[in-house]
């Protein structure tokens, strides 16, 4: 990283100036350009091949407060062996208290353990338990930590406080992976996305992520394009490469695929693999794999071909 | 690697004629001058052979006209509007008929032809026969001029048609269109669409032909009103041979437009814009933004922006879904581009393209990009018409208006600048008759379109566009 870059944390006056000084983002010209894209047409083995990539970059998530150690359990086998001959997902997303079930489950299989931490979802707490939530996290067995950013502050236009809250959260996770979720449905403007991302990759975030699945709107297609452009022109200027995560809302076939699209024609091929990109998303994997069938054996299947977990 | 597989959008909707005739009077009719041959300039292939019409034919189409006059025009607006309705209703429903059709005929992409040649063709009609029983609050008055002659260019075949057509049957006139030799098809298939609408016999009349078709429209002694869009060379001929007839005439040619980058750009969407204003449709628009212009402290970053971009352009087969850049219209139009490209380079401009593997048959530029182009530069001041654009740079807003009218053109000009007070500075100095902010080539029927300068006079399109219809 440039010095000048590096320095740009080391008080609320530069980071201002810096994220103030990114170019804009037109929401006109953004949205037609992802509306444009989602008409790209992917078919047969290009489909084929898409499909497979989607389903080995989900990130299978369940955050509910009726969560369990067996609902949890059962995740994981699927997320291992979601179905036929299709590939292991990327990771399981859970909540903090059962990462212990599924670091157990999914030990030696190569599928990742990510749990969200630091207050999910709101983030309404204090950094000493942001940190705490973290820290056990990874004790418990987690490779990745999916962080919400906090947008009160974010939105009152303090950045260093949350530029210091991701700093010391990526300080908690030692070895492990952090995911900074930005909730670009609160944060609004395509001009806040742009800034939050900068601010997230600022700090150390490994990946930038859309969302919580908690807020709608959740992972549209222009936020997803923002922020791929976002760590296309972070890597430009550091090197450093960061993944992107769109979360929330992402269910069908056809929406996966058209994350790949955006993927493919902005950031571009060195994205194009789950260590770069996940989609993060639950119902999303029985629709890709009920599109995988029908593309092999040109037939729909019912659901009741499709394990419900 | 993501490869797209081929996804061709399928021929089949579409129903060829081995030959057309001429559509006279409400039928079609065998031309009496030689028939000639309409290509898919993507593959070379010859698609039909097209009737010629002699003076004599277009004289008959003209009388036609002449006689369907009356009826039309003393139609009540409610019901001129009906049929108008009706043929954009029809339009919608064989939208993928005529795109398809478009995009053989043309060699433009598929996408394009489908998601804005298309359906501007259907909101035109649309707007236009919302305007026919309400010309009294137009203020040109409701007087109809009488029969009128069309001549319309390759580039956006059905999508010139209708903009000449619609306004003119809504007023209460007649008329008489002749398509470019090279596109004929759609609007051949228009006849029949009028047919399909029940339009009143000799109200539109289609005659195809070369240049001799054109101008023996143009100068028949009936017709009252002549309305051209093309090239800049043929509009002076034409405004010649109009001069002291009394004929109404509009002309919509050329351009050379500035498409004008500032360094507060949004720049994602600027380059967008950018490629937008000059690879839409292979740069074969009249109001392309064939110049950019961009201030000298981000020309660094926006040129590489630009450069890495165009490196996803897909460029091939125009039928296939998810092709960016079709083929080039003609041959000769191809060589035209050349030519100029080449005298761009002897003139020490220096010349860009991606990697980009063109097909073998067929006519067929790559995505180009000229640096270190001066205004003295023949690039700088001729229209290309094709997927060429030349960077110039600027360092005030006062240098970038200065440049971007000098030009004898004036069609089109875009403002990229996250500052929305210099946008309508930059838009009160400049003088182009459309000014885009933020965004380039967006065409609505209700917005006026026209030119300054050597891109012709009168405004099509909106209320104005009534007003080239109208005995004002």
């Amino acid at each position: 990283m440039t010095t000048s870059l590096a320095d740009v944390g080391s008080s609320g006056a530069t980071l201002r100036a810096f994220l103030h000084g990114l170019p804009g983002v037109d929401r006109v010209g953004a949205d037609q350009r992802a509306a444009m894209l989602g008409t790209r047409s992917i078919k047969t083995t290009a489909k084929a091949h898409a499909i497979d990539l989607a389903i080995s970059m989900v990130d299978l998530t369940t955050l509910e407060g009726a969560d369990t150690a067996g609902k949890v359990r059962a995740m994981c086998a699927k997320a291992v062996r979601p179905g036929g001959d299709a590939p292991s997902v990327a990771a399981v997303c859970v909540y903090p208290d059962l990462v212990a079930v599924a670091a157990d489950e999914l030990r030696g299989t190569g599928v990742k353990v990510a749990s969200v931490a630091t207050g999910f979802p709101s983030g309404r707490t204090s950094l000493e338990v942001k940190v705490s939530d973290t820290a056990l996290a990874v004790a418990a067995g987690a490779d990745e930590i999916d962080m919400v950013i906090d947008r009160g502050a974010f939105l009152s236009g303090d950045y260093l406080k949350v530029y210091e809250q991701i700093v010391a959260v990526k300080a908690a996770c030692g070895a492990a992976h952090l995911k900074v979720i930005l909730e670009t449905g609160e944060l609004s403007t395509y001009d806040n996305v742009r800034r939050a991302s900068w601010l997230a990759m600022l700090a150390g975030a490994d990946f930038i992520k859309t969302s919580t699945g908690k807020v709608s709107p959740a992972a549209t297609p222009p936020v997803t394009l923002i922020m791929l452009e976002a760590v296309r022109d972070f890597r430009d200027a550091t090197g450093r490469q960061v993944g992107v995560k769109p979360a929330g809302g992402i269910r069908t076939t056809k929406d996966a695929i058209k994350n790949l699209v955006l993927v493919n024609e902005s950031a571009g091929d060195d994205w194009l693999t789950p260590e770069w990109f996940r989609l993060g998303a639950s119902s999303l994997l029985n629709d890709l794999l009920m599109q995988r069938q029908k593309l092999a054996t040109g037939r729909y299947a019912g659901p009741d071909y499709f394990t419900l977990d | 690697m993501f490869e797209y597989a081929p996804a061709p959008e399928s021929r089949d909707v579409v129903d060829l004629s081995p030959s057309y005739g001429l559509f006279i009077n409400g039928e079609f009719v065998d031309g009496s001058g030689p028939s000639f041959k309409t290509v898919n300039p993507a593959t070379e292939e010859t698609l039909a052979e097209i009737a010629t019409a002699s003076s004599d034919d277009v004289d008959r189409a003209v009388q036609a006209a002449r006689k369907a006059f009356g009826v039309w025009s003393a139609l009540p607006g409610a019901e001129r509007a009906k049929y108008l309705f009706r043929i954009a209703r029809i339009i919608q429903e064989r939208a993928r008929e005529l795109a398809v059709l478009e995009s053989l005929d043309n060699g433009k992409p598929i996408r394009e032809s489908r998601d804005v040649d298309l359906p501007l063709v259907a909101a035109h009609f649309f707007y236009y026969a919302g305007w026919a029983d309400k010309l009294e609050h137009a203020g040109f008055g409701t007087k109809p001029l009488g029969v009128a002659g069309q001549v319309i260019p390759w580039n956006f075949p059905l999508l010139m048609l209708a903009w000449k057509i619609a306004p003119a049957l809504a007023c209460g006139n007649t008329v008489v269109l002749k398509p470019a030799e090279t596109t004929p098809l759609t609007a051949l298939l228009f006849a029949d669409i009028c047919r399909q609408a029940d339009l009143p016999p000799g109200v539109v009349n289609i005659v195809t032909g070369a240049g001799e078709t054109g101008a023996a429209v143009v100068a028949h002694p009936d017709v009252d009103k002549v309305a051209f869009t093309g090239s800049t060379e043929v509009g002076r001929i034409i405004a010649r041979s109009v001069a002291g007839t009394g004929k109404k005439l509009t002309l919509e040619l050329g351009g050379k437009a500035a498409n004008i980058v500032f360094d507060d750009a949004a720049i994602d969407q600027a380059v967008e814009g950018v490629v937008n204003g000059i690879f839409f449709n292979q740069g074969h628009v009249c109001c392309a933004g064939s110049r950019l212009l961009v201030q000298e402290s981000v020309q660094e970053e926006l040129l590489a922006a630009l450069k890495r971009r165009l490196g996803t352009l897909r460029l091939g087969d125009p039928l296939d879904k998810n092709t960016d850049i079709g083929a080039i219209n003609s041959a000769e139009q191809l060589a035209k581009i050349r030519r100029l490209s080449d005298l761009g380079e002897a003139e020490g401009a220096e010349r860009w393209s991606p990697a980009c593997e063109l097909p073998a048959k067929g006519f067929w530029f790559p995505p180009t990009l000229f640096t270190g182009v001066a205004q003295s530069h023949s690039i700088a001041r001729e229209e290309i018409f094709g997927p060429v654009l030349s960077v110039l740079t600027f360092r005030t807003p006062a240098e970038a208006v200065e440049k971007a009218n000098n030009t004898p053109y004036g069609l089109s000009a875009g403002v990229w600048t996250e500052k929305g007070s210099r946008i309508l500075w930059m838009a009160d100095r400049l003088r182009a008759g459309v000014v885009w902010a933020n965004t380039f080539n967006k065409f609505d029927p209700a917005s006026p379109f026209g030119g300054y300068k050597e891109s012709g006079y009168g405004r099509e399109g909106g209320r104005h566009g009534l007003g080239a219809y109208l005995d004002v």
